[in-house]
């Protein structure tokens, strides 16, 4: 910027005869107003180069793999591409046909490309989703379908009569096309019934919508106690003498610094029932051998050892928002009179309010996806949303329905982000 | 540095002439070493292939998003059954014909020296394994549990109790406990009151249950003293008893068997490698050597007779095998048929079920 400000000559002086006379020009002659364009995108080019490589690592390992996760969701076609002909005479008819000869027809025909293909396992395996028990219909049909032949109603009813399920049409049907919503009504303990009108599921079968209310609620809880837990111990590291605070600084990050799995498998040490914390409270004789409390493999065991790995989350940007506070404000509100509380109250905490604010969405974020400490301290009930997903991920291997969960979370973070910047506003967030 | 330059050009164009590695995976623990000395080791001796054996709570898992991913970076795995099939199906695995396997000894076909249902299309099965409940000796002194349904009973036979987080294997015990003959079991289950019936008698216990995942688990579980009882793959609790002089003992009444299967992933980057690997674990010794690392039995007819002592010298094997025929009175044979089709619809109630 100095050199351009520099080679710029007063426009009346410079030239009062120039054609553009009364607008800047540089020493060269040029409009101020182009050069400086020209060099700010020079720059800004610069700018752009620097950063490319970051651009380009977000882009492939962040911003793809995620669109792929969600495209996943919606697209499925397992179905649509492996049977052909069922999916035209689909398109062709209208919903509510009943399937006719001609669809049989069709039927047969995918049929028996799904045995030459070896597909009917896909296929079914797409169909099983929804209709339980139908995998084996798709692949000791298609083993069969070489003997179909017309009419195709009567041959393929007299292989398995299950064909004329009207339900398994109606799913067929929402396979048939490749984009579908039928993992996120699924995500959402939802279904189809025959007539195509959205149901809920039975009634013990529901486990979506409440692993993500159970999901939601822990993750408050768990932000509660460490905002409990953090703020105290942010504001004496805050608040004590540098030497000493360093020290206990320490303190907080060397935890931080632990691996993920042995903090987790240190609280597993001490938590189970023949563990550190209960053979104490035998030893010491407050409870006896047969009534050790279960602090592990429920609920509370993922919210004390999620509390304890979070918390450093909380206190570091509490700790950040502290130390410039000045100790004065505080004073001179107590030397007008205000009682300590009130000080604190209506002094001291709004000027945290950043922190908090931070802390408390670093936190809530955080654990509404945690997976790993819920899987191996949580036992059944302190299993979260996302132990869901990695199963769907790696044990029944339906990514189409880990994807509409993650899709799901992923939704309801954003929103709360987006009120958060509503309520807080964004920029009052202080991350460190 | 010219030197080094030849040096190391040298030394790549030795180790491209040298037969490639393989990697194999499996479900690590006592397991992985019985393979380990029963195949790898001799495989090694033989052909001069090294193998890198890695671990995996379910190493149908891991599969579907290597190949998928165009990505695979594993030779061979071991697979329980319906995973096999189920791969299979969606194309991911590779086709394994049975007639490039050995013969017996005695020169029968390997058609017809494995056991009933032991070669599929992709893959073939190596052990019989078994889940089964054990329980701490040391907890039961004058009236040890006897039964599967004594492991249900949680008022005579106090005490916490370990199980697989899976709907597999658990639903059966509950049948067999609420005293439905092993035979009856699937066809029970293929009916709503059925599942009902099963998951009803697993609700009397639920609170009691500690769940585990990898099958490395239940004998720690039991050593910690957590649970009393635990269902556990047979084999684990042998090691456990045997090798390490643990207190466990197995009760093989209500008990799940299947086999475990060698697949070869679509892609694998040794085919020809991993090819020779199965060919040559299972043939009639190796899988006869094996049982001498670890309870399970041989999927080869021809193998069983060479069943002999366990490492130590002097344990007979015969007992501890899931085959032997005192311990198939009460017995179930998994179906593979029934899980391939039942998995997602009972997994994802058995996941309701244990959230609820």
């Amino acid at each position: 910027m100095a050199d351009i400000t520099a080679d710029i000559a007063p426009g009346p002086t410079a030239g009062s005869s120039d054609p553009a006379a009364g607008r800047l020009t540089t020493a060269d002659g040029q409009p101020l107003a182009r050069a400086l364009a020209r060099a700010q995108a020079r720059s800004r080019r610069r700018a752009l180069l620097l950063v490319a490589p970051l651009l380009l690592f977000v882009l492939i390992t962040f911003v793809v793999p995620i669109g792929q996760m969600l495209y996943r969701s919606v697209h499925n076609d397992a179905f649509a591409r492996n049977m052909p002909n069922l999916a035209i005479w689909f398109a062709d008819h209208p919903a509510g046909t009943e399937p006719d000869e001609a669809a049989f027809a069709a039927l047969a025909a995918d049929l028996q490309k799904a045995r030459a293909d070896k597909t009917a396992g896909e296929v079914g395996t797409r169909i099983n989703y929804e209709i339980s028990g139908t995998r084996s219909l798709f692949t000791s049909s298609a083993r069969n379908a070489d003997d179909l032949q017309p009419p195709y109603r009567e041959s393929v009813l007299a292989l398995d009569e299950d064909w004329g399920d009207p339900r398994l049409w109606q799913v067929m049907r929402g396979a048939s096309t490749a984009y579908t919503a039928s993992f996120y009504l699924a995500a959402l303990d939802l279904t189809r019934d025959e007539t195509g009108a959205i149901a809920r599921v039975e009634e013990n079968r529901r486990v979506y919508v409440r692993l993500f209310v159970k999901t939601l609620a822990l993750s408050a809880l768990i932000t509660g106690i460490c905002l409990m837990l953090g703020f105290p111990v942010a504001h004496l590291l805050a608040v004590l003498p540098l030497a000493r605070s360093n020290l206990l600084m320490i303190l907080v990050l060397l935890p931080f610094w632990t691996s993920l799995l042995v903090r987790t498998t240190s609280w597993m040490v001490l938590l189970q029932e023949q563990g550190v914390i209960n053979n104490m409270l035998v030893a010491g004789g407050v409870i006896d051998d047969g009534s050790r409390i279960r602090m592990m493999y429920n609920q509370a065991g993922t919210i004390i050892a999620m509390v304890h790995i979070l918390l450093p989350f909380m206190i570091l940007p509490l700790y950040s928002v502290m130390r410039p506070i000045n100790p004065s404000y505080v004073r001179a509100a107590r030397s007008l009179g205000a009682t300590s509380w009130t000080a604190f109250r209506r002094v001291y905490l709004p000027q945290t309010l950043p922190g908090i604010g931070a802390g408390s969405l670093l936190v809530f974020i955080l654990a509404v996806g945690y997976y790993i400490t819920p899987a191996l301290v949580g036992g059944a009930s302190g299993q979260l949303i996302s132990n869901l997903i990695a199963y769907h991920m790696q044990d029944s291997l339906n990514w189409s329905m880990a994807a509409a969960l993650a899709a799901i979370l992923l939704a309801i973070v954003l929103m709360l982000y987006w009120l958060y910047d509503r309520l807080i506003g964004i920029d009052n967030m202080k991350l460190g | 540095m010219k030197k080094l330059l030849i040096l190391s050009t040298a030394l790549t164009g030795l180790a491209a002439t040298a037969q490639a590695d393989i990697t194999v995976l499996s479900w690590g623990g006592a397991y992985e070493k019985s393979q380990v000395e029963a195949y790898n080791k001799p495989f090694t001796a033989e052909t001069g292939i090294a193998i890198n054996m890695t671990a995996a709570d379910n190493p149908a898992t891991p599969i579907k998003a290597q190949v998928e991913a165009g990505n695979v970076t594993v030779d061979v795995a071991d697979v329980e059954y319906a995973d096999a099939i189920r791969l299979c199906d969606e194309g991911l695995l590779e086709e394994i014909d049975p007639a490039i396997l050995p013969a017996a000894p005695d020169g029968t076909p390997a058609t017809e020296d494995f056991l009933p249902g032991a070669l599929t299309d992709c893959a073939v099965a190596s052990i019989v394994f078994s889940t089964v409940f054990a329980y701490d000796a040391s907890k039961f002194p004058d009236a040890p549990p006897a039964t599967i349904a004594d492991f249900f009973d949680t008022e005579k036979f106090p005490g916490k109790r370990g199980m697989r987080k899976g709907a597999k294997v658990n639903l059966e015990m509950a049948l067999m406990a609420d005293g439905v003959p092993a035979d009856e079991v699937y066809a029970m289950l293929e009916t709503d009151e059925g599942i009902d019936r099963a998951f009803a008698k697993l609700d009397t216990i639920k609170n009691d249950v500690v769940w585990w995942e990898a099958g490395a688990q239940p004998p720690q579980l039991l050593a910690d003293g957590e649970v009393a009882m635990t269902t556990a793959y047979n084999g684990r609790i042998f090691a456990a008893a045997v090798a390490e002089s643990k207190p466990f003992e197995v009760v093989w009444d209500g008990q799940v068997y299947e086999y475990d299967l060698f697949v070869i992933p679509k892609g694998a980057p040794n085919l020809d490698e991993a090819l020779e690997y199965v060919k040559f674990a299972t043939d009639t010794q190796r899988l006869a050597d094996q049982a001498k690392w670890i309870s399970y039995g041989p999927a080869r007819k021809s193998s069983g007779p060479l069943v002999g002592l366990y490492e130590d010298g002097k344990t007979e094997m015969a007992p501890h095998m899931p085959t032997s025929a005192e311990n198939l009175t009460n017995a179930l044979p998994s179906s593979y048929e029934f899980w391939v089709d039942r998995d997602s619809e009972l997994n994802e109630r058995f996941n309701a079920w244990l959230a609820g």
